[in-house]
């Protein structure tokens, strides 16, 4: 059985290629191989599921993995007479999100039916929005800690709020037999976002949806499990060409499909070569032909053709009778806003500023889970050294979270249990060197300091303590004492391991400083 | 604004409907009447209008987030023409 992500249509106003290039934002135009012989344009559309409870227009759950068909009402699947409610809180979430990308909020937006012909749609016709988008003409800025490409802000035509299709499952054992079709996703609420044409390498595509999907976990609008199909991505590319004549561009193609960031990224390195060499064949330019769409093949690391159904772009568009417009007035627009909270943009701002990050640590620290930022934020501030902070977070912490496949919030140690083994260490009561072992007891075993100091035998020694061990180093090695004297100070060395036997809680200096001092007084 | 033969027909095959020639022909009939009809509006003066979204006067319809029950499988599938246990069946969906 292979699920696929069946909606076949794409949203027409959007072309990529038509105002690309000149006046895009920051917007250097250099190429991701700068000896590459044309500039790569890439625009993407990406549908995210809100995390509803229930659907975009009636009350059925969303929860992902359901039984087939367990999760579906007449409005949903169709049924004649059935009336759409607009879900208030996936309007909510999608005008969290608009907001976020710096979006204008129109006064008035409306729904509209697109009517196409597939099974996976059971009303024959998507609710969405065609020419009064909820939101329009906004921006996300993305930057490569790296510096591999310029900061750039890469403009946001559209996001708008309509519904999902359900699931055609093909059963290729069965060869050409029927189709299942699932329509327990019918009528979850997706969030369409799609971007000008303004990327020009893979590299800033994969920059773009890592930004794009870490602003919505922050907003915490939807859980971007790809996996799951809650956020999707398709790809609008086409190469513009330097020739004689001029430059000219070739025929846009849309790639979907395509179910990494990764993917993503070799889909659109793949096409820009094979665009080129098309181009160098047929010399055929956009307009030449009708816009292709091209899957994604992940085992073969290719895309290809996809059957073109005529006329399928003719969508007869119309507002839906059944749900009436929105409005809203500047100041609802502004109350949102200010509830919006910190972006990672900012943080990563403040990270630099307040607690003296270098960018590259600043982005590790704010591209997890904002959940991850305040623990950094507890530890830092309890601290008082951020840098030591970032140290251990993106060290230790990320680590072990990494190795145990731990969130934040499942880490054992709280951020106050990281802030009491630094100032242990700090004060001389827990010794320096064996600080990250002490952190992974305390990981182990869920314990707090003081218990995981106990559980390594670690206890604070006392100077008297060191004294009185030294002395019966000295007593019982006349020898290296004899060497010390003669200048050997080096040969106090030995002394330090073993001292460490004897008591290995003893800091390694202190017996060294101890033992120097005891030879000099003999 | 007359409704032509090959209107009919390119709208029947987005719909998925297969029509004969002497179901073409009575369909751009009776369909050419009803656009003719509703053609009627192009009369009026509606420089001074604004357009409508909506035929009432209402905004800001919205419902609550809380789950109700769905449909038990067996009926939500009861008008299939092709189902199984689980699911509707349907002619193998295009393939790549």
């Amino acid at each position: 059985m292979s699920d696929k992500v069946s909606n076949p249509t794409s949203t027409p106003t959007h072309t990529p290629a038509s105002n690309a290039g000149s006046d895009a934002a920051g917007n250097s135009a250099s190429n991701s191989a700068s000896t590459a012989p044309y500039e790569l344009v890439i625009g993407l559309e990406v549908h995210v599921q809100l995390a509803t409870q229930s659907k975009l227009f009636c009350r059925c759950s969303t929860r992902f993995g359901a039984e087939p068909n367990t999760q579906t009402c007449p409005v949903c699947i169709g049924l004649p007479g059935a009336l759409p409610v607009m879900n208030r809180e996936a309007y909510q979430l999608a005008l969290r999100t608009a907001l976020a990308l710096h979006c204008e909020i129109p006064a008035f937006t409306k729904w509209d039916r697109k009517n196409y012909y597939y099974p996976d749609l059971p009303k024959g016709y998507q609710i969405s929005q065609f020419d009064l988008p909820m939101s329009r003409n906004g921006w996300l800025e993305i930057r490569d800690p790296k510096g591999e490409f310029a900061p750039k802000r890469v403009r946001i035509t559209r996001a708008h709020l309509e519904e999902d299709a359900g699931k055609s499952m093909h059963d290729e054992v069965a060869g050409r037999a029927d189709s299942r079709i699932d329509l327990n996703r019918t009528g979850t609420p997706l969030l369409e976002i799609v971007s000008e044409p303004d990327l020009r390498s893979p590299r800033e595509a994969k920059a773009y949806l890592t930004e794009l999907r870490l602003l919505l976990v922050y907003l915490g609008v939807s859980d971007c499990n790809m996996q799951e199909g809650s956020l999707r991505v398709d790809a609008n590319v086409n190469l513009h060409i330097a020739t004689p004549e001029g430059t000219i561009a070739t025929p846009i193609v849309e790639v979907k499909n395509v179910n990494s960031f990764r993917a993503v990224e070799r889909a659109l390195a793949f096409e820009a070569e094979r665009q080129y060499e098309a181009w160098l064949e047929t010399g055929q330019r956009k307009g030449d032909v009708p816009k292709q769409t091209r899957g994604w093949d992940d085992q073969r690391q290719i895309t290809y053709g996809q059957r073109h159904k005529e006329e399928s772009s003719d969508y007869r568009y119309f507002p839906d009778p059944d749900l009436a417009p929105v409005t809203i007035t500047v100041e609802q627009v502004e109350r949102i806003r200010a509830g919006l909270g910190e972006l990672p943009a900012a943080t990563r701002t403040r990270l630099e500023s307040d607690y003296q990050l270098p960018a590259y640590d600043a982005d590790v620290i704010v591209n997890q889970e904002s959940a991850f930022v305040a623990y950094y934020l507890a530890v830092a501030d309890g601290c008082g050294d951020g840098k030591q902070a970032a140290n251990w977070l993106t060290q230790e912490v990320l680590r072990l979270m990494n190795e145990r496949n731990w969130t934040i919030g499942q880490f054992p140690v709280p951020a106050s249990g990281l802030v009491e083994l630094l100032a242990a260490v700090k004060s001389g009561k827990a010794p320096a060197t064996r600080a990250k072992e002490l952190f992974g007891a305390m990981v182990d075993g869920s314990l707090a300091l003081d218990a995981a100091m106990e559980r390594l035998g670690i206890a604070a020694v006392s100077s008297s303590e060191i004294e009185s061990l030294c002395r019966q180093l000295l007593a019982d090695n006349p020898r290296i004492v004899a060497d010390v004297k003669s200048g050997k100070a080096q040969a106090a060395a030995s002394l330090i391991g073993q001292a460490k036997k004897r008591n290995p809680n003893v800091n390694p200096n202190d017996v060294r400083a101890t033992c120097l001092k005891l030879i000099e007084q003999m | 604004m007359a409704l032509s033969r090959a209107d009919v027909e390119k709208v029947s095959l987005l719909a998925r409907l297969q029509l004969g020639p002497a179901e073409l022909d009575r369909l751009t009939g009776e369909l050419g009447r009803i656009v003719d009809f509703v053609e009627q509006l192009s009369e009026l003066e509606t420089r001074e209008i604004a357009p409508l979204a909506h035929a009432l006067d209402v905004a800001n319809v919205f419902a609550d987030d809380v789950v109700k029950p769905s449909l038990p499988r067996d009926e939500a599938l009861a008008n299939a023409p092709k189902r199984d246990d689980e699911c509707y069946r349907v002619p193998a969906v295009l393939g790549e």
